[in-house]
């Protein structure tokens, strides 16, 4: 009996609430390395849901995808695909047998075959007259009608990645993992085919997975957008959720432009040496008296200029940077730090003028106890 | 590809044990059995350079080994310093300046490596030698007197010729690989163009001029058909006459020892100057061609300059042999058929490139993709043996095996492919391991993911990416084979014979015509995989540059 048989033979013992992916305090641990690569992670995808992983070089981000792609193995906890267990410390089934698609950061197609031939290379199982047809809807779907005789050189990077796209959804993969897809390629085409990706993975229903240090990419693309920091998972949750509730200062910063200023709690207020602010802190984490970091985003701030006589701390505007929807203020504090304040392009301030900064509206600033 | 072990456990599928970096085990096996194989010749040699005796080593370390250390040593150093010269000199010139008809040149100046060395020394007498073709057009001038050639003056002459190819290559690739935002730094910082030359190109260049350095430096150490023919007797030529001479065959032995021992000695000098400095490109993005420099009213010297080394390298000899030819067929000399050497020389070049190849490929997948596996950087370290032998060493060694141990494969063409496998096996892992290098692993791994198993992958994916370098080894092996002589002259069964030994039969009895006509066949022949290499090359390049 081959493998395939007996994956026939046996039903299908998915996991409750339609997880498609299932990681469980998965540790990988590079030999010679001082930290693990990937360090107690635990990831659920669901069924047709679209999940980004958002971390600096090194956040073990792509460790991960290689732990579920197979090419690499695990020291302890498991992972489960379409209810299978793929991997643990004591088992590990090999790539070709998990039924995971790939887009890589270089697409990684195969140069010496054609477009046509890159698409049906994973549907080598089905006979003939099958595999054409899944090809070519894969074709339909990835617009590449036309170019199927192709070769990989003789196409644009856009073009490219819809080969690599169609190749790793032709087989009808039960995830789709993709590896930073978009970082070769220039700025305005990057937001076009990110659009054009997340429609084609909508339309053919796939499950997908896609790691990336671009926030943007991961907070635009995604329905549920992971936070990954030395090989944790730092939080997880729909991208508005994450930017508006970071769950750390870590996940503050690269869910958004921040900056963590120091100061105290004074009863409902935290003083800090922008000024006092309301704050919230849902988790109760927080004792009055306490030093704690508080959380300024740029887009969350307001600015005045300073009254005559104001005994507020003495804020001036360190330099303006006009980008067009915004400005973008560096308002320097005393102790030289410098804050990001962005507004709408029509407030006027020059560098030196002196300036209060408060929370904008009915907003409180977000605490973390500092340690 | 992992080892794995199948598990069954209760209530799930069929899962597999957890991968580790080894490679799976019939690759395992064939690689050590490669590397085993590669060693079997130096191995030997001790085996039998120790069973001759106190006496054999007396003989061996005598005064007159002494003198012919000295006189290789003196040839290695003259060789290499004019060839090493010649070569980075051509490539700069093909390369970075406006000389004229320089793509043409580019390709013109590799060509003499077509030219085995015999037939390269035995043209080189007839040209320049006393009574020969140049004295006689000397003496339209009046000019009649002319030095000796043969000694060390042909000798080096010769070699020269044969080798700075090695050089111009090593030299023009990493030339082409060169940042020009290195050179215009300096430029900017007042530095001269020759001030720049000299402090920043060429010590940029260092490391691959060494390195074609040294295989000038071995290739001179082991070769036999142009010292023998100019009578200066090198450490090589020695060691065969000791062979031929069968007074004492253990000598023969102990004397290719030390010559092991002196190529041992080349190589880590090589490795010794590399040191620590780093000379890889730190910028990012793509290398912009350099501007070429103007010669200006140089130019037409220039060129002069660079045909010289197309004349004296390909053009006399090849118009020598064409007289030969055209002489012999006037005089209606005798030409025994020259069908069936030609068809050996094919055959046998054929199939020693089909077994260099496919046993260079799991070394180089060895080296490559199961790196962390430590056998697996012994066994190409392993393979590289033969780099450094001499042909006349293994062939040595492998007669001795052959008679001891072999019986049934002495006097067959088995040995004869065995020898030929182990000197150009690294030629062949060369080439292949280069191009497999190029095959990304995500390329692997995307095959995998989609669900072929590793062997499919390695058979569908892997090979035809790493294709052109497979071609390239091959061509490599062929055209090494094809100009071999030592090896072919001990190991050949008796009655089989190659272009190769035909020419140099008949050049050492003076039947030029004949010798001509098979020479001429050879360079043809061997011109073939040459042009292949060449233009393979250059398309690439050009295609790089677009």
């Amino acid at each position: 009996m081959t493998s395939d048989q007996i994956d026939k033979a046996l039903p299908d013992d998915s996991l409750p609430g339609g997880a498609v992916l299932h990681i469980e305090d998965a540790t990988v641990r590079y030999p010679a390395a001082e930290n693990p690569a990937l360090s107690h992670f635990n990831l659920e995808v669901k069924s047709g849901e679209f999940v980004s992983l958002l971390g600096h070089s090194g956040a073990g981000k792509t460790t991960a995808l290689r732990v579920i792609a197979g090419f690499e193995k695990v020291q302890s906890g498991y992972v489960r695909i379409g209810g299978r267990l793929v991997a643990s410390s004591f088992a590990h089934v090999p790539p070709d047998k998990r039924r995971v698609g790939l887009v890589f950061q270089d697409y990684a197609l195969f140069p010496h075959l054609t477009v046509k031939a890159n698409i049906e290379f994973g549907l080598a199982g089905m006979d003939s007259a099958q595999r054409q047809a899944q090809a070519g809807k894969m074709v339909e779907l990835t617009g590449l009608r036309g170019l199927e005789g192709r070769y990989a050189h003789e196409l644009s990077g856009g073009q490219q990645q819809r080969v690599a796209l169609a190749r790793a959804l032709a087989p009808s993969p039960l995830v789709v993992l993709l590896d930073e897809p978009f970082s070769n390629l220039d700025r305005q085409l990057r937001s076009r085919l990110r659009r054009e990706v997340r429609s084609i993975l909508k339309d053919a229903g796939a499950t997908a997975l896609l790691v990336t240090h671009d926030r943007e990419e991961a907070m635009a693309l995604a329905d549920r957008v992971g936070i990954m920091h030395e090989g944790r998972m730092e939080q997880i949750g729909r991208p508005s959720e994450v930017y508006a509730h970071p769950a750390t200062p870590v996940v503050a910063r690269l869910a958004g432009p921040c900056e963590l200023v120091p100061g105290r709690i004074r009863g409902t207020e935290v003083e800090t040496e922008a000024g006092m602010f309301t704050f919230s802190d849902a988790d109760e984490r927080v004792v009055d008296g306490q030093s704690v970091l508080a959380l300024m985003r740029a887009s969350e701030l307001e600015l005045a200029h300073a009254a005559n006589g104001s005994d507020g701390p003495d804020l001036r505007i360190a330099y303006t940077e006009f980008r067009g929807e915004f400005t973008e203020f560096g308002v320097r504090l005393t102790s030289g730090r410098t804050i990001r304040v962005r507004r709408r392009s029509s407030e006027d301030y020059s560098e030196g003028d002196p300036v209060e900064v408060s929370a904008r509206g009915e907003s409180k600033v977000i605490v973390y106890p500092a340690d | 590809m992992t080892a794995i072990t199948d598990i069954r456990l209760a209530g799930w599928r069929r899962v597999q044990a957890v991968p580790t970096a080894l490679p799976p085990w019939p690759l395992a096996a064939l690689g050590i059995a490669i590397g085993l194989a590669a060693l079997l010749p130096v191995f030997y040699l001790f085996v039998r350079a120790f069973d001759g005796g106190s006496e054999t080593w007396d003989l061996i370390f005598r005064t007159r080994t002494a003198q012919i250390v000295a006189r290789t040593a003196l040839l290695i150093g003259l060789v290499t310093v004019v060839s090493t010269a010649i070569g980075t000199l051509l490539a700069w010139f093909t390369l970075r300046t406006n000389l004229p008809f320089r793509r043409l040149l580019a390709v013109a100046v590799v060509l003499p490596l077509v030219i085995p060395s015999f037939v390269m020394a035995m043209t080189a007498i007839e040209f320049y030698s006393v009574g020969g073709v140049l004295q006689g057009w000397l003496g339209v001038f009046g000019l009649e007197r002319i030095s000796n050639f043969d000694g060390l003056r042909g000798a080096t002459f010769v070699l020269v010729l044969m080798t700075y190819p090695y050089v111009y290559l090593a030299a023009r690739g990493a030339l082409r690989r060169l940042d020009p935002a290195l050179e215009e730094a300096a430029r900017s910082m007042g530095y001269g163009a020759v001030q720049t030359f000299r402090m920043v190109t060429l010590p940029i260049l260092k490391p691959a001029i060494t390195a074609g350095a040294l295989l000038v430096a071995l290739y001179t150490l082991s070769d036999f058909g142009a010292v023998a023919l100019l009578r200066y007797e090198t450490f090589t030529f020695a060691i065969f006459n000791q062979y031929e001479s069968a007074l004492n065959r253990s000598v023969a032995a102990g004397l290719s020892l030390v010559l092991v021992f002196f190529a041992v000695l080349l190589l880590a000098g090589e490795g010794i100057s590399r040191g620590r400095a780093r000379y890889h490109r730190s910028t990012v993005g793509t290398v912009r061609p350099a501007r070429d420099i103007d010669l200006g009213r140089w130019r037409w010297p220039v060129l002069g300059g660079v045909l010289i080394p197309v004349i004296a390298g390909l053009l006399i000899p090849v118009g020598v042999l064409s007289w030969w030819l055209i002489r012999g067929l006037v005089r209606d000399q005798a030409m025994t058929a020259l069908l069936e050497p030609a068809a050996n020389s094919i055959f046998i070049s054929m199939v020693a490139a089909f077994l260099a190849v496919a046993m260079a490929v799991p070394v180089a997948v060895l080296a490559v993709r199961y790196r962390l596996w430590w056998p697996s950087r012994l066994i190409e370290r392993v393979t590289h043996i033969g780099f450094g032998l001499p042909g006349v060493v293994v062939a040595i060694s492998l007669v001795f095996f052959g008679v001891n141990y072999a019986r049934p494969v002495y006097q067959s063409n088995w040995l004869l492919l065995f020898g030929y496998v182990v000197l150009f096996l690294p030629a062949a892992v060369g080439a292949i391991r280069y191009s497999l290098m190029q095959v990304s692993p995500r390329i692997e791994e995307a095959a995998q993911g989609l669900g072929r198993r590793p062997w499919r992958v390695m058979m569908t994916v892997t090979l035809p990416m790493m294709m052109p370098g497979v071609l390239a080894g091959g061509a490599l092996v062929f055209l090494l084979t094809m100009k071999e002589l030592p090896a072919t002259l001990i190991l050949s069964p008796l009655g089989f014979s190659t272009l190769a030994t035909v020419i140099w039969d008949t050049s050492t009895d003076a039947f030029f015509a004949r010798a001509a006509a098979a020479s001429l066949l050879l360079i043809a022949l061997a011109g073939i995989p040459t042009a292949y290499m060449v233009l393979r090359d250059n398309s690439y390049r050009s295609a790089e540059r677009e």
